[in-house]
């Protein structure tokens, strides 16, 4: 749920990114990151082991200027993608204002982005939020790699009801911010009440 | 559907001035009020050199992970945690249903103090979180809300991401 302060003409937004492990949720938020000026970002915040996997969360604070008097901000997290750390996402999904959810398109991966969105829809459930009427997009990563399948096919297997579709290649930044900008504009347009 | 949580100047003076008080009642450094989401609500104290977005989302963390860790031994939740350092400790606890409290302090003020007023602090904040919930999900409120953004407009939304 967004956080209004009128006090001090703040709005406040969770976006959190899901996804299986190792799919790139982290890389967009790194890209954010180094692409978003001084001024309108905050720390970037790895809770990562030691191999760089994320233990619990990375995130990510974005301030983005003012949208009518409201100072608009935007918390990014990312869950852990690996299979064993469910309940550690479960937390990060509470309170969620939209979700990204980031799919390897690699014919190998394909079965853990379909387990994946399957744990998301169940996590979802148990914080009684409405993937209808939840933002949120799906993105399609990797696709510059040579054994990523074509789009159509993962569209058909991810592709929960109409939500904005975006392909992706995060390490090099393309597809990120479009992905990003989509959720932030669902998010915003739900407050308005559309 | 969820609601969001929608916070009024009055409310907000109110909160500030309670955690101002329980800052001086405990001798703390620092009172911080956060949802459970991690969004800072208010602080006050000695903030110049901490990072007030970072402190409340890993303090939302560190309770979530508790609240699990409680939970997986049959308990609902462990409603106060202390961290011990050698200069500062941190105190947080949990107040009502979506909201944390923490206390920052040093050798001015112990343990002992501190849980005191917080406890203190906390039946006085709880009620006025509830009343801030009331009138968030009022009609009034809600109307508010989507008036203050129904001129949004895609070209305001673009200007957002161009820097």
């Amino acid at each position: 749920m967004a956080f209004i302060n009128y006090a001090t003409r703040e709005i406040n937004c969770k976006i959190v990114y899901y996804g299986p492990g190792l799919g790139g949720k982290t890389t967009n938020i790194q890209h954010i990151y180094e692409k978003t000026s001084a001024a309108a970002k905050g720390k970037l915040i790895s809770l990562a082991t030691e191999t760089d996997r994320t233990l619990f969360f990375d995130f990510l604070p974005l301030e983005l200027g003012a949208i009518r008097g409201l100072r608009t901000r935007f918390h990014l997290y990312t869950v852990p993608g690996q299979v064993f750390y469910d309940a550690s996402r479960r937390l990060i999904l509470k309170g969620a204002d939209g979700v990204v959810f980031v799919a390897d398109s690699q014919e190998s991966r394909l079965e853990a982005n379909v387990e994946s969105l399957q744990n998301m829809l169940e996590a979802l459930k148990q914080h009684k939020i409405d993937i209808k009427t939840l933002p949120y997009a799906l993105q399609l990563n990797k696709r510059d790699l040579p054994t990523s399948l074509p789009p159509e096919e993962l569209r058909r297997h991810l592709l929960f009801d109409g939500e904005p579709v975006f392909e992706a290649v995060a390490v090099k930044g393309i597809g990120v911010f479009d992905t990003l900008k989509a959720v932030a504009r669902l998010i915003l347009m739900r407050l308005k009440g559309h | 559907m969820h609601l969001d949580f929608i916070l009024h100047d009055e409310e907000y003076q109110k909160i500030r001035a309670l955690i101002e008080r329980l800052r001086k009642d405990s001798n703390g450094r620092i009172v911080f009020l956060l949802d459970r989401n991690g969004q800072p609500v208010a602080y006050t104290g000695e903030m110049a050199e901490i990072d007030p977005t970072a402190l409340a989302s890993l303090a939302a963390g560190n309770v979530a992970a508790t609240e699990g860790l409680a939970q997986l031994v049959g308990e609902q939740e462990f409603a106060n945690l202390y961290h011990e350092g050698e200069r500062d400790s941190l105190h947080l606890s949990v107040v009502g249903r979506r909201m944390i409290l923490i206390v920052i302090f040093d050798e001015r003020s112990s343990l002992g103090l501190v849980r005191l007023r917080v406890r203190k602090a906390a039946a006085e904040l709880i009620p006025l979180l509830e009343e801030v919930e009331r009138r968030g999900a009022s009609e009034a409120s809600q109307v508010q809300l989507e008036a203050a953004f129904a001129g949004i407009t895609d070209a305001d939304l673009d200007a957002l991401f161009n820097d």
